[in-house]
């Protein structure tokens, strides 16, 4: 048996829990090939989806910080792959942290304990670059995702506001690029790169979304990709469906950068639309 | 666009309570209109980014009938880019705060498609019912 030393608290949310599972999966299936041990936070509900901008209610912050407070009892930093999530939590995290009158109310009203502010929320790409470094992902490369022009999407909420996310720089972001280089993928930036696909606006305004994730797409697209990869499960949803009514051979498919890992270290059976492209090469 | 000025709004409770919902000074903002340069929904939007917080700076209680508030997708690009400080994502929220206390809801699950429904990831379907369902 070897010995993990990395050791996290993950949480999957609602999303990678039901619709996204193969986004779950494959993220399982990279961490645990890097020795990363993901340890499902016991108890864990819906983050809430959104983050609360409004000042008023802490009852909205009751979603998040109830999985805070799970982390927090496990002791470990809480790693997340959904962006929505990840930011979600992050920023609940830091609100909490900087209103402690906000955060007193809220730990009048939960039963599980009370938020101390020391649960470091973690996104995947930044333990993969920060804890374990874009050599150490690159050893584990078997078959090098040589030739495949992959535009890194990074969206809306994965780095937004860059102060809290503490990711990377919004206008000119370098995470998902790395990702792919050390991967043996080519990288191409394009326009629309850490624009916002429509969000859920897909459920309150569907033909404006699709407006704007065919923009985000097309963007891509005359950049010479020949797939996107995000990190974001309803980016994910949404640019697909922009192109539902394109004959197949004109879609250009959408990655998580989990299945893209995957394609590299050889897990076939995570790859997702990577392998085709894989397979192509 | 014809408006009629109150120097009582300017100060009234219609900018207070978007002040007090937001957690923002109004008046921080200067119109310098980056907000709606990088917006990417600005062609969906009746009323400009700008516009909507300069119509609120000056209380004006017609920002809660435009549709600005309710395409804004909350993805923070005006938010990072603002000179000034202005996170106007929350403006946003405060003026749908309003709107939906008025009892003007826009997004009503009984009114989305269905097979968008079940087949939609759940955080779309979450995220949207708790910007814009009483």
């Amino acid at each position: 048996m070897t010995s993990t030393e990395r050791v996290y608290g993950y949480f999957p949310g609602c999303t990678l829990a039901t619709t996204a599972v193969d986004y779950d999966a494959s993220g399982r299936a990279v961490a645990a090939a890097l020795d990363l041990e993901l340890r499902e936070v016991p108890d864990w509900n819906c983050c809430g989806a959104s983050f609360p901008l409004s000042a008023e209610n802490v009852m909205n912050f009751i979603a998040p910080a109830r999985t805070l407070i799970a982390a927090q009892r496990e002791g470990q930093d809480l790693a997340t792959l959904c962006a929505v999530c990840f930011h979600v939590l992050k920023r609940s995290d830091s609100y909490l942290r900087t209103h402690p009158e906000a955060a007193d109310r809220l730990n009048a009203f939960v039963t599980e304990g009370d938020y101390d502010g020391r649960v470091k929320v973690r996104h995947l790409l930044g333990i993969l670059r920060d804890d374990l470094g874009w050599e150490v992902v690159r050893r584990h490369v078997a078959a090098p995702l040589q030739g495949l022009r992959a535009a890194p999407y990074y969206g809306c909420l994965l780095l937004r506001p860059e102060a809290e996310m503490e990711l990377d720089n919004p206008e000119a972001p370098k995470v998902l690029h790395n990702l792919l280089l050390a991967l043996g993928a080519e990288p191409v930036g394009f326009a629309r790169q850490a624009e916002c696909c429509g969000s859920t606006l897909l459920v309150s305004a569907p033909e404006a979304n699709q407006r704007l994730s065919t923009a985000v797409i097309e963007s891509a697209r005359s950049a010479g990709a020949m797939i996107v990869v995000t990190a974001c499960p309803l980016c994910k949803f949404n640019l697909d469906r922009a192109q539902e009514g394109l004959p197949a051979a004109e879609r250009l498919p959408v990655a998580y950068f989990t299945q893209a890992m995957a394609a590299a270290f050889g897990l076939a059976e995570h790859a997702g639309p990577v392998s085709p492209l894989q397979a192509a090469a | 666009m014809r408006v009629t000025l109150d120097p009582e709004a300017l100060h009234g409770p219609f900018v207070r309570e978007i002040e007090a919902i937001s957690e923002q000074n109004l008046l921080k903002c200067n119109q310098c209109g980056r907000c709606s340069a990088g917006c990417p929904v600005v062609e969906e939007m009746d009323l400009l980014p700008n516009q909507i917080i300069r119509l609120a700076q000056l209380g004006l209680e017609t920002v809660i009938d435009s549709q600005t508030p309710w395409m804004c997708a909350s993805c923070l690009m005006c938010q990072s880019r603002c000179p000034k400080g202005v996170d106007l994502p929350r403006v946003m929220e405060a003026v749908r705060q309003i709107a939906l206390r008025r009892g003007d809801s826009r997004v009503l699950a009984g009114r989305v498609d269905g097979s968008l429904l079940a087949s939609a990831p759940q955080m779309a379907v979450i995220g949207a019912l708790r910007r814009g369902e009483r």
